[in-house]
């Protein structure tokens, strides 16, 4: 039989027992509801996780920091080497290093760590904040996905981002925190300044210069030094789903290029002055290395460590979170399936009533010309039909269930005081998923069924009252 | 040999049935029951058979191992020059489909289709386009007196609209061999009188090729006024055979 008979035979037979298929139909849907909102909140949880570690950078960035000597003088003295990768000899993260390591496959950028504390003043308050540069490519990541105003006009802008917690604290109680934006702060900071050579220091009474590259071999002095920057973002704060934005987490965003500009004085400066240097060029304290996706990072981080270099990202841990999720997804697929497994019973039962109440019909189907396979695949098209509609139906009141949950959530956490984030998700691989599932199950339930009735003898069908 | 040869070759012989030995025995619990045992007969192209005797003596078993709807335990059976009981079980339904109509004492029309639905039934599982089954469904209403009950359920019909509808699902694919298990027997004897007007016109119709007939029946007169020829069975076994015409 053609399929289009077979499926209109089937859509008819259906019909004819309406209330029996329509309570089998029903359990699937129910079933499927409860799969759909069971994984569409395990979907959720874990979007929202990975949102929020996305946010950080912890799936993309790599910090790249120089080695430490070992301490002990003597490989294996004090302690052993993590890996072969450790043998290798320290090297000084300087520009020749930033050359290679953006040269490493799979590497999209590689910026200057610039982290500072400094004090943040906006008349007549004050706070001690930690100032961090940012790269350009920040904006388009989701870093600040949330931000009040817009991302820096050009790189070397004088331009900030404020963390909305900081922001709070620069303002009076009453203010909320956009009136920041378009309004001047200033920065108080610790710059180091390069000491002229011991013959000029005698010589001249010239003011010393901010320290370049090619000046930190003399040293330098640190004096206090001030910048007005403009305000011309503010992310949200903590208690309304902003967080820490990554490895730089600051309560106040520079462009890079004018952190860098700014000579602020690292801690890591000190030590580089303690040591002889090979150092070609600028001398970094960190790199952050941007990989092109969170599955290149492990691979970037051998090989830069083989470089020489200490390497550092979170992507273990989020390994871990995500067979924690993949564990817990699979637990709440396993309850969610088993309300579908009691509705295959039930579309057992009600194929094995129909074959019962339609043994007549199948004699006369097969005194016709029925062959086996017609009265099978007839069957198996009532299952199928029976899988389709539950499955998209249980999707619709499973997307119900699960927008009843969020709402609930949202109006709990709304009284707790906390702006609730999204924790359901329905998308279209699970709708898709649920519903093919739906009619897989239920053609498996229909097997039985369905190889009994083709079974019937016709002779003896054709005999039933 | 092919189907077509083998059709050829019925043709030339002038069988369109033709059962050798043909025996269908099953168990009822320890008893054998021989329902059909040992029988030898050949029904020509165009005859009308009609096949007598009593309650168990094996005529119903006989049709359906000639309608392919039963298996034979021993012996051949013939149609149209294709043994049925070497035919897989695809074969012996589109034998049902094609080469036989089948019509039943209980009529076991379809309670949920209408008539014509009911009558499409065999060209769906023939897989005959959509398109050209209308037309047909029509033709076969239309011969039997049905055209203007078309959208009407089985249960608003009287019994002999009933199995004049059966006999129309039965012609519908143009079978070359018409089965009728007892067509009367549900019927009063007037409305029976009608039907088996009809099977009749369907053996010799005015026009066009006439349908090899083989008709179960247990009332004599019925048989007498219209088959060529009556087989009596008696225990599974033919006990007489009386050429009428």
């Amino acid at each position: 039989m053609k399929l289009g008979d077979l499926t209109e035979l089937a859509a008819r037979n259906l019909r004819e027992a309406v209330l029996r298929n329509s309570l089998t139909t029903l359990g699937i849907a129910v079933g499927v509801a409860s799969l759909v909102a069971l994984l569409s909140l395990g979907v959720g949880l874990q979007s929202l996780v990975d949102r929020s570690v996305a946010r950080a950078g912890l799936f993309d960035i790599i910090s790249v920091r120089a080695r430490q000597s070992n301490p002990f003088g003597q490989p294996g003295g004090g302690r052993r080497p993590r890996d072969a990768s450790d043998a290798t000899p320290p090297r000084p993260l300087d520009d020749a290093a930033r050359k290679q390591i953006a040269a490493v496959p799979d590497v999209l950028e590689v910026n200057p760590e610039v982290r500072f504390t400094a004090e943040a003043r906006r008349e007549p308050l004050s706070q001690l904040v930690m100032v961090a540069g940012m790269a350009a490519s920040s904006q388009s990541s989701g870093t600040l996905d949330g931000m009040q105003g817009h991302f820096f006009s050009g790189p070397d802008a004088g331009e900030a981002i404020l963390q909305g917690d900081l922001a709070k604290r620069l303002l009076d109680d009453a203010q909320a925190t956009s009136s920041l934006l378009g309004q001047e702060i200033t920065l108080r900071f610790a710059q180091r300044q390069a000491l002229p050579p011991p013959s000029q220091q005698v010589a001249t009474d010239a003011p010393n210069q901010a320290v370049g590259p090619d000046e930190e071999a003399m040293g330098f002095s640190i004096v206090p030094s001030e910048k007005r920057l403009l305000v011309v973002g503010v992310t949200p704060t903590s208690d309304s789903g902003g967080g820490p934005v990554g490895f730089n987490n600051a309560g106040i965003y520079l462009p890079l290029a004018v952190a860098e500009k700014m000579q602020v004085v690292q801690q890591s400066d000190l030590r580089d002055v303690a040591r002889t240097s090979e150092a070609e060029g600028t001398r970094y304290a960190a790199l952050n290395v941007r990989a092109a996706s969170p599955t290149a990072v492990a691979n970037i981080e051998t090989r830069v460590r083989n470089m020489g270099f200490a390497t550092f990202s979170l992507i273990d841990v989020t390994r871990n979170l995500r067979t924690f999720f993949a564990i817990f997804d699979m637990f709440l697929g396993i309850f969610g399936s088993l309300a579908l497994a009691v509705a295959s019973l039930g579309i057992i039962n009600t194929l094995v009533m129909a074959i019962l109440e339609r043994r007549r019909e199948i004699g006369v189907l097969k005194a016709l010309g029925a062959a086996d396979r017609d009265v099978r695949q007839l069957f198996f098209a009532e299952a199928g039909v029976m899988g389709l509609a539950g499955g998209v139906f249980g999707v619709l009141l499973g997307w119900a269930i699960g927008r009843a949950i969020q709402f609930a959530t949202l109006i709990y956490l709304k009284r707790q005081g906390v702006t609730p984030p999204n924790i359901w998700s329905v998308p279209w691989w699970l709708v898709l998923s649920a519903i093919a599932f739906a009619i897989i199950v239920s053609l498996a339930s229909g097997i039985y069924p369905a190889s009994r009735a083709a079974k019937l003898d016709p002779v003896e069908a054709l005999r039933y009252e | 040999m092919s189907v077509a040869e083998s059709e050829s070759s019925a043709s030339s012989n002038g069988f369109a049935l033709r059962a050798e030995r043909l025996s269908r025995h099953y168990h009822m619990g320890d008893a054998l029951i021989r329902a059909v045992d040992g029988i030898s007969l050949e029904v020509a192209t165009g005859e009308f058979v009609a096949l007598l005797g009593a309650s168990g003596s094996g005529k119903s078993t006989l049709l359906n191992l000639m309608a392919g709807l039963d298996r034979p335990s021993s012996g051949t059976i013939l149609a149209l020059g294709r043994d049925l009981a070497a035919m897989s079980s695809e074969e012996l339904a589109a034998h049902r489909n094609r080469t036989i109509g089948m019509v039943f004492q209980s009529f076991q029309l379809l309670p949920r289709m209408t008539l014509e639905e009911n009558v499409e039934l065999p060209l769906r599982l023939a897989e005959m386009p959509r398109g050209e089954r209308p037309a047909r469904v029509r033709e076969a209403l239309e011969r039997v007196g049905l055209a203007a009950r078309t959208r009407h359920r089985p249960s608003e019909l009287s019994g002999g609209e009933q199995q004049r509808a059966a006999i129309a699902r039965a012609l519908v694919n143009q079978p070359k061999i018409l089965l009728a298990d007892e067509p009367t027997g549900n019927l009063d004897s007037k409305t029976g009188e009608e039907i088996m007007s009809l099977i009749a016109q369907i053996h010799r119709p005015p026009a066009g090729p006439g349908r090899t007939i083989v008709m179960v029946t247990h009332e004599r007169a019925l048989a007498e006024r219209y088959a060529d020829r009556i087989v009596t069975l008696s225990d599974g076994a033919i006990s007489r055979e009386e050429r009428l015409r």
